[in-house]
C-alpha cells in the first residue's frame, strides 16, 4: 500500500492509480465536475485518465459551489 | 477626515484595534464597496459593512423579496415580501448606520452593465446564486484589475477566495461554468440558513481587511468549510498558467454571458 494525501487526509492506496481511479475510490459525487490539484498544480480534466499518482502525492479535490441566494 | 465624538463612539471597537485605529476607520469610511446580490450572502455582508461604516455601499439585485428567502436572508423582514431586495436592504442599512451612502441598482449584473458599474468601486463582493454570474464577476474584475471576493454555499458547505490583481482567480481553480443544472444550486438542493451567515461574514471581514490593510487576505487560497463536521480548510492555490483569463494563453478578452441555470429563470418569474 502507498500513502497519498487527499484533501489533507492520508489515504492508503494501491499503485498504479490514476487521478480518475482516485476520484472513483473516493466516490466523488460528480466526477466530471471536480477540480483537481496535484502537488499544488491543477490537472486538466482531459489529463485525469493519464495522470499516474505516486507515493507521497498530495491531491486536492475542489468542488463547485454556486449558491449564495 | 475628522471624526465627530459620536462617530468615535460608534466606531470605538474598531478604533481600539491596533490594526485598525482611527486611520483604519478613516479608510473604511472612505471605502466604496459593491455587493452583487442582496440575498443569503449579501445580507450579512451588507449588514456588517454598514455597521462598520463603509462610506459607499453599492447593491445590485434585480429580484424582489420572496417568503422562501427569509430563512437566511436576514436583511429582509416579513413585511418586505414583494419589495425589491435593493430597497429592503437599503432601508435596513440606513437604520443601522445613516452615515452610509447607499447606491442601489434594481437590475441584474450582466456583461453589458458590468464594467460601467464596477468602475466606481474599490472592491466587489460576489453574493450571487448562480455560476454564470459568478464567472462574469470574476471575468469583469480580472479584466478591469478590480479586487473581489468570491463566495459560494451549498447545503452545509461554503467556499470563498479573495482575488487581487496578480493572484489566482476563480477560473484558475474552476475553469468554466458547469453545464446548466449539472451542479445543483441552493434553490434546488437547499442550504442551511446559517451557512450564509458563516460565509458572508468571512467575506465581510475580507472587505474590512482589504480596506484597512490589516492581516493577510485569502489570496492564492480557497477557504472551504463543512458545517456538519465544522472542519475549515484552506487550499493553497497559485495562478494557473492555463487559466483562460489570467494564464499564459488568454482566450477570454471580453465579457460573455454563459447560459443561466433553469432554476434561475424560474425564480425570476
Amino acid at each position: 500500500m502507498s500513502k497519498i494525501k487527499v484533501n489533507d487526509e492520508l489515504q492508503e492506496v494501491t499503485l498504479p492509480l490514476t487521478v480518475t481511479g482516485l476520484i472513483q475510490l473516493n466516490n466523488v459525487l460528480q466526477p466530471d465536475m471536480v477540480s483537481v490539484q496535484l502537488n499544488g498544480e491543477f490537472v486538466e480534466r482531459g489529463e485525469f485518465d493519464a495522470t499516474e499518482l505516486k507515493e507521497g502525492d498530495e491531491v486536492d479535490f475542489l468542488y463547485f459551489m454556486g449558491g449564495g441566494c | 477626515m475628522d471624526f465627530t465624538a459620536e462617530q468615535i463612539e460608534r466606531y470605538s471597537r474598531h478604533i481600539l484595534l491596533q490594526d485598525v485605529g482611527v486611520e483604519g476607520q478613516e479608510k473604511i469610511s472612505n471605502g466604496k464597496v459593491l455587493v452583487i446580490g442582496a440575498g443569503g450572502l449579501g445580507a450579512p455582508i451588507l449588514l456588517y459593512l454598514a455597521a462598520a461604516g463603509v462610506g459607499t455601499l453599492g447593491i445590485i439585485d434585480g429580484d424582489v423579496v420572496d417568503l422562501s428567502n427569509l430563512q437566511r436572508q436576514v436583511i429582509h423582514f416579513t413585511p418586505d415580501v414583494g419589495k425589491p431586495k435593493v430597497e429592503s436592504a437599503k432601508e435596513k442599512i440606513l437604520q443601522i448606520n445613516p452615515e452610509v451612502k447607499v447606491v442601489t441598482y434594481h437590475q441584474f449584473f450582466t456583461a453589458e452593465n458590468a464594467f460601467d458599474i464596477i468602475k466606481d468601486y474599490d472592491f466587489v463582493v460576489d453574493g450571487t446564486d448562480n455560476f454564470p454570474v459568478k464567472f462574469l464577476i470574476n471575468d469583469a474584475c480580472v479584466l478591469a484589475g478590480k479586487p473581489f471576493s468570491h463566495g459560494g454555499i451549498l447545503r452545509f458547505d461554503g467556499q470563498t477566495l479573495t482575488h487581487l490583481p496578480g493572484t489566482a482567480c476563480y477560473r484558475c481553480a474552476f475553469h468554466s461554468p458547469p453545464p446548466p443544472n449539472a451542479v445543483p444550486t441552493c434553490s434546488q438542493a437547499g442550504v442551511l440558513g446559517a451557512i450564509a451567515g458563516m460565509l458572508g461574514t468571512i467575506q465581510a471581514a475580507e472587505v474590512l481587511k482589504f480596506l484597512t490593510g490589516a492581516g493577510d487576505l485569502l489570496t492564492n487560497r480557497l477557504l472551504t468549510f463543512n458545517a456538519k463536521t465544522m472542519n475549515f480548510r484552506t487550499v493553497n492555490l497559485k495562478q494557473n498558467k492555463k487559466c483562460p483569463i489570467c494564464g499564459e494563453h488568454r482566450s477570454i478578452t471580453q465579457l460573455v454571458e454563459s447560459e443561466q441555470a433553469v432554476c434561475e429563470i424560474k425564480s425570476k418569474k
